[in-house]
């Protein structure tokens, strides 16, 4: 019997060969975390070691309240940023550079075969670039930073079989919205996911993100994608260091094979308060909101912005919503700034905001009030996220919240194309 | 193990209403996590928890943020042990790196209502309530010596110590 990628590359790691099930202690090639970094480095400081064992390891990324909106967020960074200079850690990444999770993948550290574990729960998205990256919690990120060894279950995997090709108007974030959807949102729990199938070759880099990242909204454990040609072609620009891509083996065992064709899905929407509360959105259509909001880890790319813009290109948003752009680095609001994407959102009436996650969990920069509605490109809409208790979030892909934006109700994007 | 009032909720009870995220960014006493414990599931339930006090609920408790505080503001409010039919993977690994006893049993669940008094047994691995006693498997034991040592922290200051774990008694 052969084994998954999950097997490999955690078997790998425990220098022995492993099955679904079995518990290892493993050493993790990279460990994310992020403005929680200043609870973790009280957390450390418990332990009573004075220096981190492999600080070359550790990735410190600014990016849930950026910048500062009080002065205890601001006392935070300035907490982060004394242990970066105490440690000596390089890969630090301050305010201005982006979300966390687009960010350590721009930059390369995202890379397949790569044991990556983040303080952060929606760190499944480097399976996207076929590396094993999972959420831990902040004590664990401490005692990884001092014993370099964390212990992880090896996960079954549930396989996601994906044919076929995109209809206009819908996207990767219809596909996964719709798999969560039919699938439930604990469908996963402990579990990899592996997402394969002819119709992955033509999904973009971006594309591979959303699903990577809304695994965890399956309670998936990772999600993993095989470094094909198009992840090969951007790796040997940007990767980091030298690195082994790992492949499930044809007879390796799966908990379940699931089968999707991309070419019959609809526009999907996730309703308040959960993610897998979805609706085709012919049945939710007309239904007023408040807020828009484009951008977020999951879907604040160039390719995101731009479908937003070319349907809001000329276009006014309607005068009784608002529309927040977040896009999910500095490099993809550049991208988007030079081919002229921002200028058109902006014209469209658009607030332009810098990359990070404030609204996403209501942290700062677009609160929701009491009885206010959001459409959202996040991966999130659990009860009162991004404000007020009593308010609701949708969830949605950039062409339908840019549509809705236009008609000031949930509409259908393909009317828009 | 001393009897604790139940506080009964359903399925998917996720990090956001546990903890939100407007307070997770910040440094914060536990005394002032416990006052947010559950802030926008049950607003009742802060001011009113006692210690010993157990959390009983469905499918997938704890999903969504990474965020520890979801399970240190409830052992900070005192609460003795959550018992859920299922819960989400992080929250899982928190609750015990946070000394936070976790109980997965559909049957208990089912059978035990709010308000009532329940004794949870770990070294029996059983929880008696009004409609019977109710067994849990053990858990693992790399799970069982974080909970032993009192969290990750702890078991972590034991492992650099070069303390076999192990030896000590729950």
């Amino acid at each position: 019997m052969g084994a998954t990628f999950s097997e490999k590359v955690l078997g790998a790691k425990a220098w022995k060969k492993v099955k679904a099930g079995e518990v290892v202690t493993v050493s993790p090639d990279f460990i994310l975390s992020h403005d929680n970094t200043a609870a973790i480095s009280l957390k450390f400081a418990q332990l009573g070691v004075d220096k981190v064992k492999c600080p070359d390891k550790i990735i410190i990324i600014l990016d849930h309240v950026v910048p500062a909106s009080t002065e205890k967020y601001s006392q935070n960074h300035k907490i982060i940023r004394e242990f970066v200079e105490k440690q000596g850690i390089s890969n630090f990444f301050d305010i201005h550079n982006g979300i966390c999770h687009q960010v350590l993948s721009e930059s390369g550290f995202a890379m397949p075969g790569k044991l990556i574990l983040g303080a952060d729960s929606h760190t499944t998205s480097y399976g996207a670039f076929g590396a094993f990256s999972a959420g831990i919690g902040r004590s664990e990120v401490a005692s990884i930073w001092a014993t370099d060894e964390i212990w992880l279950r090896v996960p079954d995997t549930i396989k996601i079989e994906m044919k076929g090709s995109f209809a206009k108007g819908t996207f990767a974030k219809d596909a996964i919205l719709k798999i969560i959807g039919e699938q439930g949102a604990d469908r996963a729990n402990y579990k990899a996911l592996e997402f394969c199938g002819s119709a992955v070759k033509d999904l973009t880099l971006a594309s591979r993100l959303v699903f990577a990242n809304m695994a965890a909204e399956m309670g998936a454990k990772n999600g993993y994608f095989a470094p094909d040609s198009r992840a090969m072609d951007f790796l040997r620009q940007h990767a980091r260091a030298d690195f082994k891509p790992v492949f499930s083996d044809p007879d390796a065992e799966y908990e379940a094979v699931l089968k999707y064709d991309l070419s019959i899905l609809e526009p999907q929407v996730a309703c308040p308060h959960t993610v897998d509360n979805i609706k085709p959105i012919t049945e939710v259509e007309g239904l007023k909101f408040h807020q828009g909001l484009i951008g977020t880890c999951t879907n604040g790319r160039f390719e995101d912005l731009k479908v937003a813009a070319d349907i809001l290109r000329d276009k006014k948003i309607h005068p009784a919503v608002r529309v927040l752009i977040l896009p999910a680095s500095r490099k993809e609001f550049l991208k988007a700034l030079r081919e002229g994407i921002i200028e058109v959102l902006a014209e469209a009436g658009c607030v332009i905001l810098n990359a990070g996650c404030g609204p996403c969990l209501g942290a700062h920069q677009g609160i929701l009030a009491p009885g206010e509605t959001a459409l959202s490109t996040a991966n999130r809409n659990f009860q009162g996220r991004m404000g007020s208790r009593d308010s609701k979030i949708f969830l949605a892909s950039p062409a339908t919240v840019a549509a809705s934006a236009i008609a000031g109700e949930i509409t259908d994007p393909r009317k828009y194309l | 193990m001393n009897k604790g009032k139940v506080w009964k909720y359903g399925d998917n009870v996720n990090t956001d209403v546990i903890f939100p995220g407007k307070y997770t960014y910040v440094l914060m006493e536990p005394e002032e996590m416990a006052k947010h414990a559950l802030e926008d599931l049950d607003p009742s339930f802060a001011a009113q928890v006692k210690t010993g006090d157990v959390i009983v609920a469905g499918r997938n408790f704890g999903c969504g943020s990474s965020r520890e505080q979801a399970a240190s503001c409830l052992k900070y409010a005192g609460v003795q042990a959550v018992i859920a039919v299922s819960f989400a993977r992080i929250f899982f690994r928190n609750a015990i790196n946070q000394g936070l006893p976790v109980v997965q049993s559909e049957k208990a669940v089912r059978n035990i209502s709010a308000g009532e008094e329940v004794e949870v047994d770990f070294e029996r691995g059983q929880i008696k309530a009004e409609k019977g006693t109710f067994k849990f498997p053990a858990l693992p034991d790399s799970v069982l010596s974080i909970l032993k040592a009192g969290g990750l922290i702890e078991h972590t200051k034991l492992f650099i110590r070069n303390v076999d774990i192990d030896d000590m008694s729950f």
